[in-house]
């Protein structure tokens, strides 16, 4: 069986190639998952989440009428500036965290942000330990919403039944939609990067194109915007809080167990890591591949069915948000682990609430103010070398920056 | 230009990987630096050229204390190194390459190419380096792109040429090449440092070798001094270069392969109607320069690339059709070429590494779930039996040096029942103690009654193990020799010379049986 595309690679090595030999010299060794290069150390996690507070302080002082007003006459009265300007960021600062973890309210709020971004986020993971940049988990979710959606308002089941059956539905879709890439990329060698982003695009206006059609309208309407799903579709609350949460940890230890500690995760790892010494070792890539693409998608079609399953509620063209590319930056500021993942997505669930209350309190921060925080540490976890120059850290043997790669290179 | 080190060190953490080195290199002369992977030869010469700051001790350029905070201070001073991976861009002409951070422009920014040319063709007729200065590098073999890097070096003026470990890329011919380029460079005046672990090699050019061992110079020595006393300053024990061996018991064939021809990507013929037969309990090297189908027909045997046409046999059950793991399953043990490669998974533990190929059988999992105990028990077992030095059986393969790396991949392939060891280069980047237990576990592994193929492109190590001998060029078997058959006669079979001129086993009263 051809393994896939690149199995024409078989000739023999350029000369050139023949190079890369023997033991590497000195304290640097080949990494051989180039894609590891990505993923930020723990330390530079937390160094660019206070870093990008930091800045946020600055964009809080800026913004706040009363703090421009008080530099004004600085000279006058200097500490009028100072007692203005710690007031706006600790009035900012307390209702971020008040807003997000301060009341049962809040930290409802901030779990049922964060469960589809952990199930998205792990579609990512997945398919990064796998060796393949999962860009498609937004397209997987909106598969996974419409079949869980659909199933949910179209038709009658039984309670348990209903939640089951749209449940399932979700995941199938999300499957269906991963699976694709695999598929692609086993057979024919498609760059996943490009399909996945395509594929997004596809399943956004299919979205779009069956909100247009009558069975996905509700009566009577032309709005796109589907019925309500059915009430013993929508998933059991427990404690307040929808059960997507329970089922988004769910999936991190499954996720973690498959990885860790099974054989399928084994297989994984390895041709993520080195899919030559995997092959050689007698595994499939292309199995490899695919089956990694279907379990990511299933995982994204999980975050989707939540979307609409969480709550009652309809499918419209933008129910998801950006999910699907939060959960990018969800997994590799969690080092694509699923413990890191959940981390991460529950820091980024509780500063997009905490956001809302931010701009509702004293110093009315704008909202923009949370996204602007979640890409400064974005920005800051892709440039190490600048959070270490900051903050002063010793030179880790990887040395200076590393410059930009290539997907394939 | 006279080069002094004194009192070197450089420490990583506890570990010091550089003790208080002292270094003299005299103008013109070939000093070589010999010492087992890991020693500490690569350390010393990254700080000799600015890449590591040394935590103590000075470097004199005539007398002068000096210091390289980057390449760029090591090149001004004088101090060319050419890497063991080759720094050129594969896209660009030699010229081009020879000229890439000293462009030459005329006016308007425009690259003086000619003169760049002219450049190139001045120093390889001064050096009798013979290079196309408008050839791409890409298609250059590896021995010519090493020219090129040494142009490089020359362009700027080195007066101290590092290099290291050079000839481990190169075929046997290539490095009779580079030995005399290294001698006229001598001659014109230029001092080379030598890094290498193969002692041949030193005895044959060094004008001085210094040995070091763990980070320490334990001392400087003639060429005249002889191989094994050289092993042993290397390695600090008595080391037997000559491997013991009883004639081999061979019984019947167990892996036939019979007129197997593969065309690869480029649809090439890189394997030409190949016949060969490896009977249980004997040796066969596939001896023959790098580059003639060995790769390709060692790729066929594993089912990692598929022959146009030709069968393979095993223990006389035809297996072309099976794939990778349907192979390693019926009793097929590999050692890759290129263990970094495809041999083992460098962020790997070495205990997930020894069972890279095995993890989904019943001993080491149940159902979908890994049985970590069996793959712990099992990882203690083969770092005792087969000496890996490694700090656990979690350390990430990477971490270990390249003889423990490859004692990883024999241990795993030669722990697991097999009916056929196919091992190729199993000892290319390996030091010399490594080198002479991985050669008495496939001894072993043959008296035990396996067959054995291995591929070399070494003399020395075709001679040390082989039973039989089985040259390839061009993609065909010029000729099966026994391992009593001249140097120069098998190196003209190498370069493919006819084979009437070379013994063959039905010559031989030794090989009694002869092959249908």
């Amino acid at each position: 069986m051809p393994d896939q595309g690149q199995s024409d690679e078989g000739g023999p090595p350029p000369s050139g190639s023949t190079v890369t030999k023997d033991k590497p010299a000195g304290g640097h060794r080949r990494a051989d998952n180039k894609m590891a290069g990505w993923l930020p150390s723990v330390t530079v996690t937390f160094a660019s989440i206070a870093l990008a507070l930091l800045v946020g302080a600055v964009l809080i002082l800026v913004s706040d009428r009363e703090v421009i007003e008080s530099f004004s006459y600085f000279f006058s009265y200097p500490w009028d500036a100072f007692r203005s300007s710690a007031s706006a960021i600790g009035e900012s600062y307390k209702a971020l965290v008040t807003g997000s973890v301060g009341s049962g309210g809040a930290i409802t709020a901030t779990l049922e942000r964060a469960a589809p971004l952990i199930c998205a986020g792990l579609a990512v993971t997945l398919a990064f330990r796998a060796g393949l940049f999962n860009i498609g988990a937004q397209g997987q979710l909106v598969l996974g919403a419409i079949c869980a959606g659909y199933v949910g308002f179209h038709y009658d089941l039984p309670p348990v039944a209903h939640v089951v059956a749209a449940l399932a539905a979700g995941l199938a879709g999300g499957a269906l939609w991963g699976g694709l890439v695999g598929l692609l990329k086993a057979r024919t060698g498609a760059h996943e990067v490009i399909t996945t982003i395509m594929l997004n695009y596809v399943g956004a206006a299919l979205l779009t194109y069956l909100l247009t059609k009558e069975s996905f309208q509700q009566p009577g309407s032309d709005n796109p915007r589907s019925e309500k799903v059915a009430a013993d579709a929508t998933f059991p609350e427990l404690l307040g809080v929808h059960s997507g949460i329970l089922l988004a940890l769910l999936a991190a230890v499954g996720v973690w167990w498959l990885l860790e500690r099974s054989t399928v995760g084994f297989e994984l790892r390895a041709v993520g890591a080195n899919a030559d010494a995997g092959r050689t070792a007698g595994m499939s890539v292309a199995k490899v591949y695919t089956l990694a693409m279907i379990v990511a998608g299933l995982l994204a079609g999980l975050a989707g069915a939540q979307q609409v399953l969480g709550h009652q509620d309809s499918l419209t063209a933008n129910f998801g948000g950006s999910i699907g590319f939060d959960a990018i930056t969800v997994a590799l500021l969690g080092r694509a682990t699923p413990l890191g993942t959940v981390l991460a997505g529950l820091l980024f669930g509780a500063l997009s609430t905490g956001g809302l209350a931010m701009q509702a309190s004293a110093a009315s921060t704008p909202l923009a103010l949370t996204q602007v925080l979640q890409a400064l540490i974005v920005l800051f976890v892709a440039a190490p070398a600048l959070v270490k120059a900051v903050f002063r850290f010793r030179e880790s043997d990887d040395g200076g920056a590393v410059m930009a790669k290539g997907w394939n290179s | 230009m006279q080069l002094e080190i004194t009192g070197l060190t450089k420490r990583f953490g506890s570990f010091t990987a550089n003790d208080r080195i002292d270094l003299t290199i005299e103008p013109g002369e070939i000093h070589c630096l010999l010492g087992e992977n890991g020693a500490g030869k690569s350390t010393l010469m990254n700080m000799l050229y600015g890449l590591l700051d040394p935590d103590e001790g000075e470097v004199l350029i005539d007398g002068k204390p000096t210091t390289f905070a980057t390449p760029g201070d090591a090149i001004q001073a004088g101090i060319g190194m050419v890497h063991q991976h080759f720094m050129l861009v594969p896209v660009f002409t030699v010229a081009e390459n020879v000229m890439l951070g000293r462009e030459q422009t005329r006016g308007l920014g425009l690259l003086n190419r000619p003169a760049a040319a002219k450049l190139v063709r001045d120093l390889s007729d001064r050096y009798k380096l013979a290079v196309d200065p408008d050839a791409l590098v890409q298609d250059l073999p590896v021995g010519v792109q090493q020219r090129v890097e040494i142009l490089k070096a020359l362009a700027n003026n080195a007066e101290v040429l590092i290099l290291d470990e050079p000839t481990a890329v190169l075929t046997p011919q290539e490095i009779d090449e580079l030995m005399s380029i290294m001698d006229s460079l001598r001659e014109s005046g230029t001092s080379i440092v030598f890094i290498t672990h193969k002692l041949r090699e030193v005895k044959e050019i060094g004008d001085r070798i210094t040995v070091i061992r763990r980070g320490k110079v334990v001392g400087t020595t003639q060429p005249t001094a002889s191989e094994s006393q050289l092993a042993e300053m290397m390695v600090g024990r008595g080391v037997k270069l000559v491997v013991d061996k009883d004639p081999a018991d061979a019984g019947d064939a167990v892996l036939e392969i019979s007129h197997l021809t593969v065309i690869d990507g480029r649809g090439a013929t890189v394997v030409k109607d190949v016949s060969l037969d490896v009977r249980a309990g004997e040796i066969l090297v596939l001896a023959g320069v790098q580059g003639n189908g060995q790769t390709e027909l060692i790729k066929a045997i594993l089912g990692l690339m598929k022959p146009a046409a030709g069968q393979i046999s095993l223990a006389g059950r035809n297996i072309t059709k099976h794939g990778p793991r349907q192979r390693l399953d019926d009793g097929i043990g590999y050692i890759p070429e290129d263990r970094s490669h495809d041999g083992f998974i460098g962020s790997f533990s070495v205990q997930e590494n020894l069972v890279l190929d095995r993890y989904q059988h019943d001993t080491f999992s149940r159902g979908l779930a890994l049985d970590l105990a069996a793959m712990a028990a099992n990882a203690r077992d083969r770092i005792e039996e087969f000496d890996i030095r490694t700090q656990g059986p979690h350390s990430p393969v990477s971490s270990l040096s390249g003889g423990n790396q490859q004692k990883v991949v024999v241990a795993r392939e030669l722990s697991r029942p097999i009916k056929v060891l196919v091992a190729s280069q199993p000892t290319r980047g390996v030091d010399v103690g490594s080198i002479e237990f991985i050669h008495q576990r496939i001894i072993g592994e043959r008296d035990r009654g396996t067959a054995v193929l291995i591929v070399s492109t070494e003399l020395d190590e075709v001679f040390a193990l082989s039973d039989r001998i089985a040259v390839m060029y061009d993609g065909r078997v010029v000729g099966i020799v026994s391992p009593d058959i001249e140097r120069d006669e098998i190196g003209l079979l190498m370069a493919g010379a006819e084979r009437s001129n070379a013994k063959t086993p039905e010559d031989d009263s030794e090989e009694a049986s002869t092959d249908a």
